[in-house]
Order: C-alpha cells, then sequence, then structure tokens
C-alpha cells in the first residue's frame, strides 16, 4: 500500500493512528511541540550521521530504501540514521512533524504537495544539490522538484504512471484491439459487455481512484495547461470545459463496474485478476494484486485513449516519490550529499532491485533488468510531453479530500446531478483557496 | 471533539475524589488544636499535589483545549505556526450552514442514529433483560452471548460487520445472490442503505448494553412488589406494565443518557465502514476530516465541533438540571 496515490483518504488508518491524530488536533497549540518532540532523534548532532524520517514502513519499499542507506554508509562512512513511521500516519502527522523537530532529510511526494510545504518555509531549498545531480534527470523531472519560488527542494527517487490495464490473454481470446480513441474505447465497451464482461473495474470506496479517472478524462479533453489551472484553483469548476469533461465521464459510467463506492481498488482488481472485468483504470501499483506469476505476465497497459487530437496523448499521470530537507537539518553538510547520492542513478538502481513495481525517476537508468511491464512505464513517462502527479498532489490536500473526494462519489452514484454538484465544488472551492 | 466525550463524565472527575483521604486523615492526627491546624505541613503538601495536579491537568486538557476549539472556529488556520492564525468571524459557520453539502445530512444522521437507537435496540435489551430476569434455564450463556459485542471495541465491530456487508465477498450478497450484475447490492456505497447497514451493527451492540443496564435495574426491584402484584391478581403483562417499569424509572433516566451520549459520539464504527462517505455523514466525522492532515482546516473543523458541542448542551444541560434538583430535594 505504500504506492497509494492519496495522502488523505487512507484506506483505514490504525486506530490508534487516528487516536493521535485527533490528540494532536485537539491538544491543539500546546500539543504541536509535544507531538512532534517524538519525531525527531533528538539526540546532538553526530558529524557521523544523517537523520532521515521515512514513509516506507511496507516491508518491500522499506528493506528497499534500507539497501540504498547501507550501500551509502559504504560508500561515505555516513550513518544514516532511519526513523521509519506508519506510512498513513507519517502523511497526516507531517505537518507538526516538520513543525517541531524533524530529521534531516524526509521522504516525500512531489507535486503541490511539497510545493505547500516549500511554501511555508517547512522546506530547505537545495539548489546547491541540483547543482550536483542536474544531468541525472530529464526536464520534466526537473520541473517537478521545484518549489513555486523557483527554487529547488525536492530529489525524485522513482514514478509510476497511471493507465488502462488489461490481460493479454483476454484480448487475444476475444479479439479486441486496443483502443487509442474515445470512440474506440466506447465501441470497446459495448463490445466487453455484449460478451459477458464487465468491461471497467471500478473501486471508490476509499474516494481516491475516482480522483484519476476524473483527471485522465480532464487533461485528455481540455490538456494539460488547463488541469493545472484547475488544480491550483484558478480555472472555475463551472467551466464548460470541466462540465463537458463530466458529461464524457458520465458516458463512459455505465461500463463501469457496478456499486464502486462500496467496493475497495483491491477488491476490484480482483476482478481483473479473475478475467471477469475487460480493464481497469489505476496506476501500476495494481501488478501487486496479481500474486501468481502467471497472471502476473498476462497483464498489460495502454494510455487513456485520445480525446482531443490537440492534446493527443501527451499527458501522462506519473506520481513520484522522493526526499526533502527539512528546514534547519542539524547537519546540513551532509544532508545535502546524502541528498546527492539519492540523486543518482546508482541509488534508484539499488531501490529498483528491490521493488520492481515502479520505474526510475532518473534518465539514463539501467533499464535491463527491468520487467516488460516497467519497460513500457519507463517509456511511457520518458515519451510524455508533460507529467501529472494526481489531483491530491496537485492540488490542496485539504480540498481534494473534504470536497473532491465526495463530490466525485457524489457524481458517480447520480451522475445526473452534474450542473448543482459543480457550482457547490466552485463556492466551497473558492472558501478553501481564499482562506491561505 | 474533545467537548463532547468529556461533558458527560465531569461528574467522574478526579478533583470530587481528592478531598476524603486528606480530611478523614487528618482530625484523627491532631484533635486538640481546634480547626486552625487540622492538617500538618506534610498534609497539605500531599493534599495539594493530589488536587492540584489533577486540577492543573484537568484545565488545561479539558477546559483551556474546549476554549481554544471555541476561540479557533472563528478563525481559518492550516495547523502551521501562530502567526498564520487568521480572525474571520462567523464566516467559518456560514460557510458550514450555508455551503458544505455534508453538514445537514450529517446533522440529520446523528439525529437519526439516536432515534434508531432509542426505538429498537432500547426496547429490544429491556425485552431481554426481562426475559433473563426470570432465571430460565442457561440465562448466563444468553447473557455473555447477547453482553460480548460490548466487549468489542466499535472499530473492531465495524471490521466484522464490512465482511458481512462487503458487497461482492460479503455473507449476505454470498447467501442471496446479490453480488451480480443487474442484481446488484451495494451495502455499503448505497447512500440509501449505508446508514441503516451501519445501524444494525450499532444496534447489534447497543442491545446488550442496554440489556445488561436494565438487568440491572430489575436485580433491584424489591421481590414483594411482584408478590403483591400476583396476590392482587395482575396477569405478567400488567405486572411488568404498571409495576416493573414504573420502579425502573432511574434506570430509563441512565439509558436515556448513555443513549444520547452514543448517538453524538458515533464515530468509529461508520470511520472504519466507509469512513463517512455519502449517506454515512456525521458530526464528529465531519470534525476529523477537517482536522487531521497534512493542511488542514484547524478553524473550519473547530466550527464544526462547536456545533457538536452546542447540540451536546442543550441535550446535557436538561439532564444536570433535573439532577441536581433531585439531590437537593434529597
Amino acid at each position: 500500500m505504500h504506492l497509494t496515490p492519496s495522502g488523505l483518504a487512507v484506506p483505514g488508518p490504525s486506530r490508534r493512528t487516528l487516536l493521535r491524530g485527533i490528540g494532536g488536533a485537539a491538544a491543539l497549540g500546546a500539543g504541536i511541540p509535544l507531538l512532534s518532540a517524538c519525531g525527531g532523534s533528538g539526540t546532538a548532532a553526530d558529524p557521523k550521521s544523517v537523520t532521515l524520517g521515512s514513509k516506507a514502513s511496507d516491508p518491500v519499499p522499506k528493506k528497499a530504501f534500507a539497501e540504498i542507506y547501507a550501500a551509502y554508509k559504504k560508500k561515505s562512512g555516513i550513518t544514516v540514521d532511519v526513523n521509519t513511521k506508519d506510512s498513513n500516519t507519517f502523511q497526516e502527522q507531517i505537518n507538526s512533524y516538520l513543525q517541531g523537530t524533524p530529521d534531516d532529510v524526509f521522504t516525500w511526494f512531489a507535486g503541490y504537495r511539497m510545493q505547500f510545504f516549500a511554501a511555508k518555509g517547512l522546506a530547505s531549498p537545495i539548489d546547491d544539490v541540483w547543482k550536483t545531480i542536474q544531468g541525472n534527470f530529464p526536464e520534466a523531472m526537473q520541473k517537478l522538484s521545484k518549489g513555486e519560488d523557483g527554487k529547488y527542494y525536492f530529489v525524485p527517487l522513482y514514478t509510476y504512471p497511471w493507465a488502462l490495464f488489461y490481460r493479454k490473454s483476454v484480448f487475444a481470446e476475444k479479439g479486441y484491439e486496443v483502443p487509442t480513441t474515445w470512440d474506440q474505447l466506447i465501441a470497446l465497451c459495448k463490445q466487453m459487455k455484449k460478451d459477458g464482461l464487465t468491461p471497467i473495474a471500478f473501486g471508490d470506496k476509499d474516494a481516491w481512484p475516482a480522483l484519476g479517472t476524473f483527471d485522465q478524462i480532464n487533461f485528455r479533453k481540455n490538456g494539460y495547461d488547463f488541469h493545472v489551472e484547475l488544480m491550483a484553483g484558478k480555472a472555475s469548476w463551472t467551466d464548460a470545459k470541466v462540465k463537458s469533461a463530466f458529461d464524457l465521464w458520465a458516458e463512459l459510467l455505465p461500463y463501469h463496474q457496478e456499486g464502486a463506492v462500496g467496493r475497495t481498488w483491491q477488491d476490484a482488481a480482483q476482478t481483473l485478476v479473475s478475467k471477469k472485468a475487460g480493464m481497469y483504470l489505476l496506476g501500476t501499483f495494481v501488478a501487486q494484486q496479481f500474486t501468481n506469476k502467471d497472471d502476473l505476465d498476462d497483464l498489460d497497459f495502454f494510455a487513456f485513449p485520445e480525446i482531443d487530437p490537440a492534446y493527443g496523448q501527451d499527458t501522462v499521470e506519473a506520481p513520484t516519490d522522493g526526499f526533502m530537507m527539512s528546514k534547519s537539518p542539524k547537519n546540513k553538510a551532509e544532508a545535502v550529499k546524502l541528498l546527492e547520492f539519492l540523486g543518482t542513478t546508482e541509488a534508484e538502481d539499488i531501490y529498483l532491485k528491490a521493488d520492481p513495481s515502479v520505474v526510475h525517476a532518473a534518465s539514463g537508468a539501467d533499464t535491463s533488468s527491468y520487467t516488460p511491464l516497467q519497460k513500457k512505464a519507463y517509456e511511457m513517462i520518458a515519451g510524455a510531453k508533460s507529467l501529472t502527479q494526481f489531483m491530491d498532489r496537485d492540488s490542496r490536500p485539504d480540498f481534494t479530500s473534504t470536497v473532491m473526494q465526495p463530490s466525485l462519489q457524489k457524481f458517480i452514484r447520480d451522475p445526473k446531478g452534474i450542473d448543482s454538484l459543480l457550482s457547490s465544488i466552485e463556492r466551497q472551492k473558492k472558501t478553501i483557496f481564499a482562506s491561505s | 471533539m474533545t467537548k463532547t466525550d468529556t461533558t458527560p463524565e465531569k461528574s467522574g472527575n478526579p478533583e470530587a475524589a481528592v478531598p476524603p483521604p486528606g480530611s478523614a486523615h487528618a482530625p484523627a492526627k491532631k484533635p486538640a488544636t481546634g480547626h486552625k491546624r487540622l492538617l500538618t505541613k506534610r498534609d497539605r503538601l500531599v493534599l495539594g499535589v493530589m488536587a492540584g495536579l489533577p486540577t492543573v491537568l484537568h484545565v488545561l486538557l479539558v477546559w483551556v483545549t474546549a476554549l481554544a476549539s471555541i476561540l479557533l472556529a472563528f478563525t481559518t488556520w492550516d495547523g502551521i505556526g501562530f502567526d498564520s492564525i487568521k480572525w474571520v468571524g462567523l464566516e467559518n459557520f456560514k460557510e458550514l450552514f450555508t455551503n458544505n453539502p455534508q453538514f445537514w445530512p450529517a446533522v440529520e444522521h446523528n439525529v437519526v442514529w439516536f432515534v434508531v437507537l432509542i426505538l429498537i435496540p432500547t426496547p429490544m435489551g429491556l425485552f431481554l433483560a426481562v426475559q433473563l430476569d426470570k432465571k430460565i434455564r442457561f440465562s448466563r450463556v444468553y447473557q455473555t452471548a447477547f453482553f460480548l459485542p460490548v466487549v468489542l471495541s466499535m472499530a473492531v465491530i465495524g471490521f466484522v460487520w464490512q465482511l458481512v456487508y462487503n458487497p461482492d465477498t460479503g455473507l449476505i450478497n454470498s447467501l442471496i445472490g446479490a453480488n451480480e450484475p443487474g442484481k446488484y447490492i451495494d451495502w455499503i456505497g448505497d447512500p440509501d442503505l449505508n446508514l441503516w447497514a451501519v445501524l444494525i451493527a450499532a444496534s447489534w451492540r447497543h442491545t446488550g448494553y442496554m440489556m445488561i443496564l436494565y438487568l440491572a435495574g430489575l436485580k433491584g426491584v424489591d421481590p414483594s412488589l411482584r408478590e403483591a402484584s400476583s396476590l392482587d391478581g395482575a396477569n405478567e403483562w400488567q405486572t411488568f406494565k404498571n409495576v416493573i417499569f414504573p420502579t425502573l424509572r432511574p434506570t430509563n433516566t441512565v439509558v436515556l443518557v448513555v443513549t444520547i451520549i452514543e448517538a453524538l459520539r458515533a464515530f468509529d464504527l461508520v470511520f472504519v465502514f466507509n469512513g463517512g462517505a455519502q449517506g454515512t455523514e456525521l458530526l464528529s466525522i465531519l470534525v476529523t476530516s477537517n482536522i487531521i492532515g497534512e493542511s488542514s482546516r484547524i478553524g473550519y473543523g473547530s466550527a464544526i465541533a462547536v456545533v457538536l458541542l452546542l447540540i451536546s448542551l442543550v441535550v446535557i444541560i436538561p439532564y444536570l438540571i433535573s439532577t441536581f434538583r433531585k439531590e437537593r430535594r434529597a
């Protein structure tokens, strides 16, 4: 679950997490220093070590990260003192964590979510790191790593695209062809329905998967620039462009799996595994649900079809994870060196060897050991004109979690009420974006 | 948030329990010196710490935070640094009442929650208690079975019932074949169904809770009353209606208060069930979803908490008044 694109719509955080969160919120002013005190290591700076706060609590990524740090120690003699927290807890507490005594370096996401903390002065600009590592990354990744002020704040490690997944054997058996335009997609859905398949698997119980569907339709229909404006709160949700994206979605909705709001993405993925569904729109982490090797080899994907020829398939949604440096690291010199190492292809190679469900953020990566799925994902990202993150990483998380997630769940249930829904979204958006 | 959980327990706060040991202790030590030197220095120190520490904690953790929440309800704050707190007056409330599509459903669901709990599991619990009170065979087994859900935490109950309601693989849909396209019943996602689905789970637990309360109440009923009514020729129903039930009045008050509290603090069950999605919105969940997170709307969340606080006060104050009035009379 480390790849959950959403930080907020967490599928059932543990009760302890929750209580701690509430405790933090309730204790308000008095609580913040207290709470965050448990986050940092608290000890005086040891010149031979750098502290690192990690949200990688699941076994596979945790081990993969540990191997990077071990390699770094071998190379430089510097210990990376890792402070791992449950990933949901880490995301919920990031706010008070960064205000207290955070670790020197911490794991985080690219996009608005990174820029937000940068703009609040809770992270250090790392332009000096980028002087060294700039050549390792394609331009799209460089752009992603900058704050609103144009300075660098982020070192990307890995990324993964969103796409429509399908099973090669099903497509071969029924003679389906990969659709490249909207009309072909609708025609394929109709055919699948006739053949007794659920055309598109769908589970939106955790409320974030639907954000991904909207993103795809929106930037195919209205282009990358409009997506950015809309996410930044600049474009209006009552704009005819948004309405047209929702109209398209309403056209596609009847081909989605019934009862999506009550189903988790894992359960939805199972219908693709069992060949009951023809396609599934999700990130490559859907592969985690294919536990049988033969099934996994049968899994393939294609980019969301073109809607407006002016934009084609030039945008790829590719959430990117990486590292940031806290506002006043105890051991800044070593933190910079560590980040320089993390920005190398070498560090990425180590990570990917242990966690093959994602791909390199750096260019010139060693793709020889990639699975066919990874190769395809890498090519898709490398060939993209623009990369988006995900709605809850490209926009204010408080807006996406309290307004967009419930609104899209409502839309899925009742696509006809779209006009009043959009004006309600717009009204709420105005207050939230005006608040700070 | 803080408020709803703590208000009802005010009567049980630690200060009340502190003075007796000290005062009971002192006279035995220095009986002769009159009332001026009742306590030794050590006694006073102990008393000070015993009463003072809880008081400080109580004031800090209950009153200061509650008042801070009320103040914050009139501001916007993203939780980062104190200088980002901005005074906005009644803006949060205006936004809440006119512009939040989840607010009124949440209020409604809290009310529905109360009405359902008082109308279904409460009479059920009373019924079970009356039956068990008759000392039928295996009554202890039944008692344990019905009380078992109360021992579980609401979060666990949420997980258990999710397995029952899961629309694809859950018990109900698998049994009745409602997990196929066309006949699909989405217990968790359908806003017309999910509230009732959750309420059944809540009632399952509440019944046991009520049963135990009433059972305790029934144990306190004087057996001679039953005897007298049977001598007067009353049948079982008449005895219950005219003799037993009226004597359960104090229990009924407790039941009412407990049920109101359960309805207002409803949270964990729904949170694990579907996170308060469409159809199951609750005030407590709105508070949480606005306050917790990486860039939170603490002012706005506090405004919802204040609404919840006001509703709690409207319910609790009359109860406290009537309780105190009774005490004064006695």
